[in-house]
């Protein structure tokens, strides 16, 4: 039991992560962009999350949690931000492969991230170092009472309200991008830019426009996964172990698994995130049996993706024009 | 009387081919236009700069008596004017009322989106789900849904591009009624269109363009079938290719009940019936879309003939006839069916536009001898040979083909597939884009082929060459065999009556 | 009423019908300089210190001593071989990016053999075996992606990117199924007494067989894709599909043995890594440059030799970078950051190869 609560807890830690990379990419693809920066853009926002709550934490003697979470929050959203609009304009504007440029995104984001959280690390005197201590419990802060709620002896309460406020952000996210896109007009034209730009440009839609902020506000909300992670999951340190590349990559993974839907990412992160924490709880497992149970979410995501390749169901297959540049042709 | 519509002096080239020539036209409010003209008579070119895809190098447009600029579709909508194209621009996964709202800036909600569709279809008779999804819709479906767009955007202006050409009967019939209705309501509607007998049944006035130029108009009252179609093809012209008498003529093809169906599963050839004679030129003529290319692409194996079809070749060297019919493209190019197949786009299927004319030649020879390596030594001679024997203009054989002239490739391909000494020889617009001395080359190449007892299937669109080179011409229209008629002794007229006016029943031979 | 301004787009971009040769690289080698006064900028910006002496510093980390000068020939050679591997792949428009999976199975399976034969067959054989072995790993992983597509249209994009961290996961298993000593869960080196399995030194240089076995792919691939028949069916089959058709291609079995091919390729890289290189195994023997030569192999057009050069380049940089980190105490990760500015520099400038852009005067009110 107690087994499982843990497990339960770990699945949404991870999950949140994967989930805000995988929302900001389901936006990005949405638009027909596949950026393949997505773990690039969650290193930029988690160390500049980072950085900037640190030189605030350090140049004052008491920080203000509220500031600290706004600045913190800010250099994220604005550094990974600033991924996405590196992609979009390479890309849209210099019309150069998307696969090549996605994956210099996350080299040149891995980069960055591990050279200021190296020199981070440094001035701070070690790894694990860094204080930002207001900045992270402020991330972790829970509503004590609601924790304590318990039906028999079950600690419901444990469960669902133990997390920092950014796990409950995650969804209001998803459900905000799935009302977005399903119920607005802006997601709609957003829908018909990624699925048919020719179209789109011809019903006076700017493909460009388009393709430009949902790649760029996309990456920002990739950026909070790594964010989230540094804050609430590593507790406001920097540990270059390459975690949030493999996270990353998860998050590309379960845009697929979600078949493009906010909602269905949702639950998705929490069995990735579950599923990659699985071999922790397993019994009988010894070292080298448990990573093979770390396969476990790549080997679903590439069942989905058989799966839906073999149903040709409409509605789940990739937005039709993804990974491909639009120009209006010229005769 | 305020024209709701007008162009003066509208001119459009695209690099050296002058699409529109100083084109004068208008439409009254609540009229019913129809705009006839052959292949690249420039029909298309000139609606699409009513609809904001092209602008004009030169001239004016009015639209109610002001003068305007319409420089993208959005500023077509709010001018009034929309335009159903020929491919939909409509996104499938998404549904009828969403495609038809996309991109506007209303803010209505699905239900008085839903409303307003509906009120629109009362009015004039369409039959519209909203919340059906395109992918699940027929064709015709999915040109209400096109049309309804307009429509709701406020479309007084409509213009249609061929809306018959994928319709049934009584589809088209369902169509004029609608139209009829927005007549009724003061639309001004431009119908393009190549069948005669939809002209003269829907339309009030006929504007006719040929080669660019706007020939004039007539109101449909004054108008027959007989002077629309000398209008539409001009006077004929005296053409100076030789045409040798067909000498000891063997049956080739045999060509039964060949029906193919497109991605649509309408029938794009039905029941096709016909045979191809060695040393003989058969011409295909017909509108473009008629199943053509399909025909073609059935005889050399890239398109799946639908059950009961049969494609006999006889090889002249044995009297046993094989059947073409689940042959691969190879077999059948080995079995020396020879396609030399030009689709209106040019590098699409017959080239590789990034390979120089060694690559080129290679695409059919590649696979001759044991080696592992791709013999480069004779293609590269083919090559040669045809720069010098048809005076291709190119930097060099090695410089990639799309960099050459739309005559230039026509040469590369026809000479390619020439020099595979084919039986059956099929070529389709072979001259398109040509200049005439490059044509007439092309035209002698044909008749050197039919001298040494090649069977010649020549499509084509111009019908003063088709009435000078062809032996026979088999007329194709919808799809069907409108009649094969004797090269010699037809008429332009009987030609273009064929093609236009399809028979109620198909006399298959 | 309806007043309409005449606009056309400001910036018209038209594309090139052809360029010539010196005017493209001419804009590749400014795109370069460009980044190099980027990545100084960077250094300055973050340092303080004088970028020529970091990049003086750069030039004697890659080449200053003989050992280093190897190291980063070495480097580059792992980096070539992969580029190489990719090379088909990416011609016939098939987008593999499981490079690195492809390079990690092979090693694997190169490994394993060295483990467990180890001393028992002759070094030859045994080198024979793992080659062969770690050629096989990976054309399985290049063929399955494939095979999907061929027969189903799967997004060969997403396909393979999974498959890396399958075969990431299936190495980390192997790992600490064989570490070395026991607990480390490292492998440790490899039969470091007896050098079974260890690519043999020629003219006592450790790295000399690399440089040979790795130049002679490139121009076997060179060849391969240029005059053999299998090459031309490549390139029409990534040039238009419909072409592929038309010619009686079989383009379902051109994507698989292409692929099995790219993916052998990539095996080999992961058998040279392991007994050219590394003499152990890790989840790192891959080490994200699976990645970084799909960037080669694009901006190389797929042409193997100009493929040295960009690998060249990138291990220059890359080398360079951790050896300011080193001298001026700084972080060795800057070299991905000065990676990441050239890379980006070089993919931008690709459009200016491309495309002919040309401003316009800004038309007025046509009325």
């Amino acid at each position: 039991m107690t087994q499982f609560i843990a497990l339960f807890g770990e699945a949404i830690a991870f999950g949140t992560v994967i989930l805000f990379g995988a929302l900001g990419e389901i936006l990005t693809q949405k638009s027909g962009n596949l950026n393949l920066g997505v773990p690039g853009v969650m290193y930029l926002g988690g160390i500049a999350g980072l950085t900037a709550s640190f030189l605030y934490e350090s140049a004052v003697a008491n920080p203000n949690p509220m500031l600290c979470l706004l600045l913190s929050l800010i250099a994220a959203l604005a550094a990974a931000a600033l991924g996405g609009l590196i992609f979009s304009f390479l890309t849209i504007s210099l019309r150069a492969n998307q696969n090549v440029t996605g994956l210099t995104l996350t080299i040149f984001g891995g980069g960055i991230a591990n050279f200021f959280g190296g020199s981070l690390n440094k001035l701070a005197g070690g790894v694990g170092q860094i204080s930002v201590s207001v900045t992270s419990h402020a991330y972790r802060t829970n509503i004590a009472p609601l924790m304590k709620l318990k039906i028999g002896d079950f600690p419901i309460g444990q469960m669902l309200f133990s997390y920092g406020f950014m796990v409950y952000l995650a969804i209001a996210l998803a459900v905000v991008l799935a009302i977005f896109l399903r119920r607005t007009r802006t997601g709609l034209n957003l829908r018909a830019v990624g699925e048919n730009p020719a179209t789109a440009d011809a019903a006076g839609i700017s493909v460009t426009k388009f393709r430009y902020l949902a790649t760029t506000i996309g990456a920002a909300v990739s950026g909070l996964g790594g964010l989230f992670y540094t804050m609430d999951y590593i507790k406001g340190t920097w540990a270059n172990e390459g975690t949030i590349e493999a996270l990353g990559w998860l998050a590309v993974a379960l845009v697929i698994f979600s078949t493009w839907k906010p909602l269905n990412a949702v639950w998705g992160a929490y069995l990735f995130g579950g599923l990659s924490r699985l071999w922790l709880y397993m019994p009988g497992l010894n070292r080298s049996s448990q990573e093979l149970f770390k396969m476990l979410p790549y080997l679903v995501t590439i069942a989905v993706l058989i799966v839906v390749s073999l149903r040709k169901k409409r509605e789940n297959q990739p937005p039709a024009h993804l990974g491909l540049p639009y120009f209006r042709e010229e005769r | 009387m305020q024209y709701a519509v007008q162009l003066r002096g509208v001119t459009k080239t695209f690099g050296s081919v002058v699409a529109n020539n100083n084109v004068d036209l208008y439409i009254k409010e609540g009229e019913i236009l129809s705009l006839l003209g052959e292949n690249g008579s420039g029909k298309t070119t000139l609606m699409n700069m009513l609809s904001g895809i092209y602008f004009p190098d030169k001239g004016q447009i009015f639209v109610h008596g002001e003068p305007v600029s319409i420089a993208s579709p959005k500023a077509a909508f709010d001018l009034g004017i929309g335009m159903v194209h020929q491919h939909f621009k409509l996104v499938d996964v998404l549904t009828a009322a969403e495609n038809i709202v996309l991109g506007l800036k209303d803010k209505d909600g699905y239900k008085a989106i839903g409303q307003k569709i509906r009120e629109i279809c009362d009015k004039y008779g369409f039959v519209v789900n909203p919340d059906q999804k395109i992918y699940n819709m027929s064709v015709s479906q999915k040109q209400t849904v096109e049309i309804v767009k307009q429509l709701y955007r406020g479309a007084e202006i409509l213009i249609l591009d061929e809306p018959t050409a994928v319709l049934t009967p009584q589809e088209t019939q369902k169509l004029f009624s609608v139209m009829r209705n927005m007549r009724q309501d003061g639309k001004s509607i431009i119908i393009i269109t190549h069948k005669l007998h939809e002209v003269l049944e829907i339309s009030d006035r006929v504007a006719v363009l040929r080669k660019g130029e706007y020939i004039g108009d007539v109101p449909t009252s004054e108008a027959t079938a007989q002077s629309l179609t000398e209008m539409m093809v001009g006077r004929a012209v005296k053409l100076n290719i030789d045409r040798p008498e067909p000498v000891n003529p063997q049956k080739r093809l045999e060509v039964r009940n060949l029906t193919v169906l497109n991605s649509d599963g309408l029938r794009a050839l039905d029941e096709v019936s016909f045979d191809a004679y060695g040393g003989e030129i058969l011409g295909i003529a017909g509108i473009s879309g008629c199943g053509q290319k399909e025909l073609l692409e059935a005889i050399a194996g890239l398109q799946t003939p639908a059950m009961g079809s049969s494609i006999s070749y006889y090889p002249p060297d044995s009297d046993k006839a094989s059947n073409l019919v689940g042959k691969s493209p190879l077999e059948i190019s080995r079995a020396g069916v020879a396609l030399s197949f030009v689709p209106e786009d040019r590098l699409g299927m017959g080239l590789v536009g990034s390979m120089g004319m060694t690559g080129n030649m290679m695409l059919k020879s590649y696979r001759s001898g044991k080696a592992v390596f791709t013999d480069r030594k004779s293609p590269k001679e083919l090559a040669q040979r045809i720069v010098s024997q048809l005076e291709v203009v190119t930097p060099g054989i090695s410089a990639p083909v799309k960099q050459l002239s739309g005559g230039n490739v026509q040469k590369v391909l026809v000479g390619r597939e020439i020099a595979a000494d084919p039986k059956v020889l099929m070529t389709a617009y072979a001259v398109r884009g040509l200049d005439i001395n490059t044509s007439y080359t092309i035209y002698h190449l044909l008749n050197e082929q039919k001298k040494n007892g090649v069977a010649v299937i020549y499509v084509g669109e111009d019908l003063d060459v088709l009435l000078a080179l062809c032996d026979r011409i088999l007329v194709l229209c919808a799809g069907r065999v409108n009649g094969i008629v004797d090269g010699r002794s037809t008429t332009r007229e009987e030609v273009g009556l064929l093609m236009t006016n399809l028979k109620e029943v198909s006399p298959n031979a | 009423m309806h007043k309409h301004t005449m606009r056309e787009p400001f910036l018209r971009i038209s594309k090139r019908g052809s360029i010539a040769l010196p005017h493209a690289w001419g804009i590749r080698v400014s795109s370069v300089i460009l980044a190099m006064i980027l990545g100084a900028l960077f250094v300055v910006a973050v340092t303080g210190l004088n970028p020529l002496d970091v990049y003086a510093s750069m030039y004697r980390g890659a080449f200053g001593t003989e050992r280093n000068a190897w190291v980063t020939i070495r480097e580059a050679m792992m980096l070539l071989c992969i580029g190489i591997g990719l090379a088909p792949a990416f011609k016939m428009k098939f987008w593999n990016i499981g490079a690195e999976g492809q390079v990690l199975v092979g090693a694997v399976c190169a490994a394993g053999l060295m483990i467990k034969i180890g001393a028992g067959l002759p070094n030859g054989l045994l080198l024979l075996l793992m080659a062969a072995a770690g050629m096989l790993g990976g054309a399985i992983w290049g063929i399955i992606p494939a095979l999907f597509k061929a027969k189903w249209n799967s997004n060969e994009t997403l396909f393979t990117l999974m498959m890396n961290y399958v075969a990431i996961q299936i190495t980390s298993y192997c790992v600490a199924l064989w570490e070395n000593p026991r607990g480390s869960n490292k492998v440790g080196v490899i039969n470091q007494m007896n050098k079974a399995g260890w690519f043999p030194k020629l003219f006592g240089q450790d790295y000399l067989l690399n440089v040979i076995l790795v130049l002679l792919l490139a121009v076997f691939m060179f060849v391969y894709l240029k005059y053999s028949k299998q090459g031309f069916e490549i390139a029409v089959v990534g040039e238009s599909t419909n072409t592929a058709r038309y010619a009686s291609i079989r383009i379902s079995r051109v994507y698989m043995r292409t692929m099995a091919l790219s993916g052998a390729i990539c095996g080999l890289a992961g058998f040279i890594a392991v007994a050219g290189a590394d003499y152990t195994i890790s989840t790192s023997t891959a080490d994200g440059r699976g990645f970084t030569a799909i960037i080669v192999a694009w901006l190389a057009k797929f042409n193997t030799f100009v493929m040295i050069l960009i690998s060249f380049l990138i291990v220059f940089l890359q080398r360079g970078a951790s050896e300011i980190a080193s001298d001026f105490n700084l972080n060795e990760e800057a070299s991905n950051v000065i990676t990441g500015i050239i890379l980006f520099c070089i993919i931008g400038s690709e459009f200016f190869i491309n495309y002919k852009t040309r401003l316009n005067r800004r038309k007025e009110d046509a009325k």
